[in-house]
């Protein structure tokens, strides 16, 4: 039987298949952070339960840790504890912490794959739902909840129903600047939050394959903003590349042996999907969001809809509240919108490319008045990544802060927040009312757009710059 | 886990859709290490006014629906982040069920953790559920998971679908830890064949 990726990796991992009860699969590498472990690891001191597989886990801190002053002792008293928590859990247990002080700290999905913690054909998760990151390098990664982490640690494995399929292809060239962010934003604005509900995706097309490494992990980590759990792409040349001499990926025979695995992975030809999406990466212009939810989304050419251009009454009604939230009038085009900040970094955008792209549209400008641009890398990697090329320098001199990684602004744990009514250029992943702070109003767009905005001080349409 | 038993209780009319994690239990009380004590931050930015009083305008601050088990919400209930705070929040309030359209996957795992049971309608049987409150608040129904029946003094109730093995969970409050222990033998047997398969992510 022809199968997909996806088929391929559930049949490996199916640890158990008993009737009446949900199929149990096995978990290759669990990823951890502060905010959603501290719960499961009471949960497992109270059962009197052990790790099973400490070497299956990698920690970090990211969610609440300070972003600037990292020599000061954290303000926040809960947010310490948390932290404080985390370091004491993972030394009871024996688990690898890349902590604040950490030269290899920052976002959790930005650090794995630098570490190559990550190979394709794992099943990989994490109590974060933008775990989905990882399946940029062919591996089935999704997130779960505390109790789920919890029953991981346990046992190493976790009951689960198998998902339907979903194929997204997307072919032909991207216009240029457009970037995967602004496909991950049109595929969202097309299939809606839900979409992909049941449903792990797999990207393919010769605009995915044309992507970095980079680029698929931005795509991947919002399969999860379309309403799949899991996005997939077929691991390939660019991804072997990228993994080989990093400190986890396998070497000398381990290596071949891998390598002759990894490759067996990609669906089979002619294997079928319980649903097909196709788009045309030409057609995909660089996005921004209007509205309290990403898939209120459209081209940075196009105007701010009203209410009746939508068909559906539920549609309706959820954009007449978003246009309320976010303070704007339909009709309103996009490149009129102004911003008060800009933020780039985040799991979908705080890689060296990124910043690369911002420092492309960024270099010899200054960020406009009353507007305040934030740069966060992902790691401390990328943040020495950065000063290397001299990048840092770029944005300083355009007024930029240059801050320590974090996940920050994208959703305003660790004190980096908007304020009520202020309006964001956001990199990150999610609009929702509140997320970047009380009454805060976000729109998402990649680093380009996030960069070119803060000097213009409104949206523009950087294919014109 | 606290068994889920056939109850009938008020019926909380929450007219949205795509109530998103962020919204139900607000980043800002996630820095708690315990699983407790987050009802009191349910919707905390719809629910309370900057000076911290209850916001009148809020659905479900309507005296009628103080004590409510059972909440009607819009479609794709529970999107976004994964935070099982959400479902924490949720149980702690005192909500013990939740009729949609539909939900968010991660989230529609997490309340099977919680002693929530997520029931899916279809978009005219929630439609009818939602006139049904709008026209006489404080309108209760009746959740029989055993048999799968909801039902409701104007007969808008429906017989509804769910796993037959979380069902089973729900039902008798089982703790999924201890179920897949008892499959302990099989783990340590896929994991001895897993070393000889992928012997590179055991070096």
């Amino acid at each position: 039987m022809k199968k997909t990726m996806y088929e391929k990796i559930w049949d490996s991992h199916l640890v158990a298949e008993v009737a009446g009860q949900t199929p149990l699969l096995y978990v290759d590498r669990h990823l951890m952070h502060e905010v959603t472990s501290p719960q499961a690891f009471e949960g497992l001191r109270l059962a009197k339960r052990k790790v099973r597989n400490p070497h299956s886990i990698l920690a970090t801190m990211d969610h609440c840790v300070p972003t600037k002053d990292r020599d000061l002792p954290i303000s926040d008293p809960i947010a310490k504890k948390q932290i404080e928590t985390m370091a004491d859990n993972c030394e009871e247990n024996g688990l690898n912490l890349y902590d604040m002080k950490n030269p290899n700290n920052g976002v959790i999905h930005i650090v794995v794959p630098e570490h190559g913690f990550v190979h394709p054909g794992m099943v990989v998760v994490c109590g974060d739902s933008h775990t989905a990151t990882h399946g940029a390098f062919g591996a089935l990664a999704f997130g779960i909840g505390t109790s789920e982490v919890e029953h991981v640690m346990a046992t190493q494995t976790l009951p689960q129903q198998k998902s339907k399929t979903l194929l997204i292809q997307i072919d032909g060239e991207l216009s240029k600047y457009a970037s995967a962010k602004d496909i991950a934003l049109a595929i969202t604005g097309k299939i809606g939050t839900a979409g992909g509900n049941g449903h792990v995706i797999e990207y393919a097309g010769s605009a995915i394959s044309n992507l970095s490494m980079e680029g698929r992990m931005t795509l991947c980590n919002m399969a999860i903003e379309a309403g799949a759990r899991a996005g997939l792409v077929a691991p390939d040349e660019k991804t072997y590349a990228y993994l080989k001499g990093r400190e986890f990926a396998p070497s000398g025979e381990g290596w071949d042996q891998a390598l002759a695995y990894w490759k067996t992975l990609p669906s089979d030809e002619g294997a079928e999907f319980d649903m097909v999406v196709t788009l045309n990466a030409a057609d995909i212009e660089p996005q921004v969001t209007w509205g309290t939810s990403p898939e209120q989304v459209t081209g940075i050419t196009d105007r701010v809809p009203a209410p009746e251009d939508f068909d559906d009454s539920i549609k309706q009604q959820a954009c007449a509240n978003a246009l309320e939230y976010m303070g704007l009038t339909a009709h309103t085009k996009m490149t009129d919108i102004p911003v008060d900040l800009v933020f780039i970094g985040s799991c979908t955008n705080g890689r060296i490319e990124d910043f690369r792209i911002a420092a492309e549209m960024t270099k010899g400008r200054k960020v406009a008045a009353n507007v305040t641009a934030i740069a966060v890398p992902g790691s401390y990697h990328v943040k020495n990544q950065a000063e290397e090329e001299g990048l840092d320098k770029i944005f300083i001199e355009a007024g930029w802060e240059w801050r320590d990684p974090g996940c920050s602004m994208c959703l305003a744990m660790n004190g980096d927040e908007l304020t009520v009514g202020q309006r964001s250029a956001s990199t990150s992943n999610r609009n929702f009312e509140g997320r970047q702070g009380k009454g805060g109003r976000t729109h998402l767009v990649s680093p380009a757009m996030a960069a070119a905005a803060a000097t213009a001080g409104h949206f523009v349409d950087i294919r014109n710059l | 886990m606290q068994a889920y038993i056939k109850h009938e209780s008020i019926a909380a009319l929450m007219n949205r859709s795509n109530v998103d994690t962020d919204q139900i239990i607000p980043k800002q009380f996630l820095k708690k290490v315990e699983r407790t004590g987050f009802g009191q931050h349910l919707f905390h930015d719809w629910r309370f006014n900057d000076d911290g009083s209850e916001n009148a305008e809020f659905e479900l601050n309507k005296a009628i629906f103080k004590g409510a088990k059972i909440l009607v919400a819009g479609d794709n209930f529970g999107c976004g982040s994964s935070r099982e705070h959400a479902p924490w929040a949720i149980a702690d309030y005192g909500f013990n069920t939740i009729i949609s359209t539909s939900y968010a996957d991660i989230f529609y795992n997490n309340c099977f953790k919680n002693s929530i049971l997520p029931i899916v309608a279809t978009k005219a049987q929630l439609a009818s559920l939602m006139d049904e409150i709008s026209a006489n608040e404080g309108v209760k129904f009746i959740v029989d998971l055993e048999n799968q029946q909801l039902t409701t003094p104007a007969g808008n109730g429906f017989k509804f679908d769910v796993d037959p093995v979380r069902k089973e969970n729900l039902l008798k409050g089982l703790d999924d830890i201890g179920i897949t222990l008892q499959y302990i033998d099989l783990i340590d047997q896929y994991e001895t064949k897993h070393k000889q398969s992928y012997p590179w992510l055991w070096a």
